[in-house]
């Protein structure tokens, strides 16, 4: 990334509307910091898988602009802004026809690594994900868990090293105890690897174990920034609805 | 039964016109059909157009259809051209459809996840759409050989050759030989097509759910 701003990701007066005329997001300002893990917290439909696609130009910024590195994404080929952003959401997206190896081996191919590096690569980040390469890397998706899916999505975001990671409920379809097994990792990888990540939730729970820094989103609209303890400590009645359904959920669970 | 076997040189020669015919005519298909279904995954708005016109191809008669491209300037000059252009129209359909259908057909995430991780569009074509669209697309491509292999017996009406000779012949002499002599080399190379192209689907499509 150009420039050595602290700055890896920012969003200014950035909107997206519809062509039909509906407004998902309008007049964000954000910053996101190098190496930190930003979550965006809000209902369905409040614009943070909108906000997300905006980062990698899945989607184009109706108003306003994104910068990632500092540099308009307009601006970016966008093949090159791509490659240098993981990508990780619900559904995955592996390719049915290729094995785990070749799937996470893709982007270092795209990019034209040597076939040793690429080797050395996809080994090292699916022991980062936990799934040892001599057992996994000849299946193909159809043979592996949810759980072993979604690691295998995460290394293949990982495999080209980028400094930044987009992820869009990434364990939002896992069985609660495979979930809780992978933020525990993932946390642990993100305390490695030092990317700066943009993460897409609605849970709570994921959003203060993981996040350097929460974003809540409502109807298309910024709330506001928080740290973790500010946003549990929030007098703002609309956070505290957030908090509160946290906290009553946590609350049954002692029971 | 008998004149299929008292007359195998005969018999050898329109099998072979029948499936130059049929093979020059799937090919042409092919080569028009397969971009023609690409090209309405990236411009939907033609899909209605486009596949509508190749389904009303589909309901002319296919003697009809000969009849009518009769008076064209270069088609009408040789009958083998003629029938080659009418077979390939009707091949036209399953293989455009089908093209259309395979791609379109790839779950959403997948393909979310290839244009994200940075595949230019021809990557994503050639490294996830068409191999993903394979067997959607070669079923629509067994369908079209069946197919024009029972049409291109109607070829010989125009005097374009192939097995329908046989067929014609025996009708006009009330001669049941000769008409099987026509029939049971075409039904055989039909059958052949279809185990032939479900081979390939096989070869190529082992390793999916």
């Amino acid at each position: 990334m150009p420039g050595d701003s602290d700055i890896a990701i920012e969003f200014a007066g950035t909107g997206f509307r519809l062509p039909e005329g509906k407004t998902l997001l309008s007049d964000l300002n954000l910053a996101v910091r190098r190496g930190e893990t930003l979550m965006l917290v809000g209902r369905s439909g409040s614009g943070k898988t909108t906000s997300l696609k905006l980062i990698n130009c899945l989607l184009k910024a109706t108003s306003g602009e994104v910068r990632v590195g500092g540099k308009p994404v307009g601006e970016w080929d966008t093949i090159h802004l791509r490659r240098g952003i993981g990508y990780a959401i619900q559904d995955v997206g592996l390719f049915p026809h290729y094995t785990v190896f070749d799937n996470v081996a893709l982007v270092p191919k795209l990019e034209r690594w040597e076939p040793r590096r690429i080797g050395a690569r996809v080994e090292e980040v699916l022991a980062l994900v936990g799934m040892p390469v001599g057992d996994f890397a000849a299946r193909y998706p159809h043979e592996l868990s949810g759980g072993q899916r979604q690691r295998v999505g995460l290394a293949r975001a990982l495999a080209a090293d980028p400094p930044i990671l987009l992820m869009d409920e990434p364990f939002g379809a896992l069985d609660p105890i495979t979930r809780a097994d992978l933020r525990v990792e993932f946390k642990n990888l993100q305390q490695k690897l030092g990317k700066t990540v943009v993460f897409v939730t609605h849970d709570v729970g994921e959003a203060l174990e993981l996040g350097s820094r929460i974003a809540l989103l409502e109807e298309g609209k910024l709330r506001g920034v928080y740290r973790p303890a500010e946003f549990l400590a929030t007098t703002d009645a609309s956070v505290k609805a957030y908090v509160d359904v946290f906290r009553a959920g946590q609350q049954m669970f002692r029971n | 039964m008998n004149f299929l076997f008292t007359h195998p040189r005969e018999v050898a020669t329109l099998t072979a016109e029948h499936l130059w015919l049929v093979g020059v005519s799937m090919l042409l298909a092919i080569a028009i059909g397969v971009p023609l279904g690409i090209l309405l995954t990236r411009r939907p708005r033609w899909k209605t157009v486009v596949l509508g016109s190749t389904n009303v191809v589909q309901t002319i008669p296919s003697l009809a259809l000969f009849g009518l491209l009769l008076p064209l300037p270069w088609l009408g000059a040789r009958a083998d051209r003629l029938a080659i252009a009418a077979l390939a129209l009707y091949a036209l359909l399953p293989i455009v459809r089908n093209t259309y259908v395979g791609i379109a057909g790839i779950s959403p995430p997948v393909r979310e996840a290839a244009i994200a991780m940075g595949l230019t569009s021809e990557q994503l074509l050639w490294k996830v759409e068409l191999p993903l669209a394979l067997p959607v697309l070669l079923a629509g491509i067994r369908v079209a050989a069946v197919i024009t292999i029972g049409v291109a017996t109607i070829a010989a009406a125009i005097g374009a050759g192939g097995l329908g000779e046989f067929i014609f012949r025996g009708i006009a002499m009330v001669d049941n030989g000769v008409i099987l002599a026509g029939a049971i080399p075409a039904a055989l190379m039909a059958l052949a097509a279809d185990l032939l192209l479900s081979g390939v689907e096989k070869l190529l499509v082992r390793h999916r759910s």
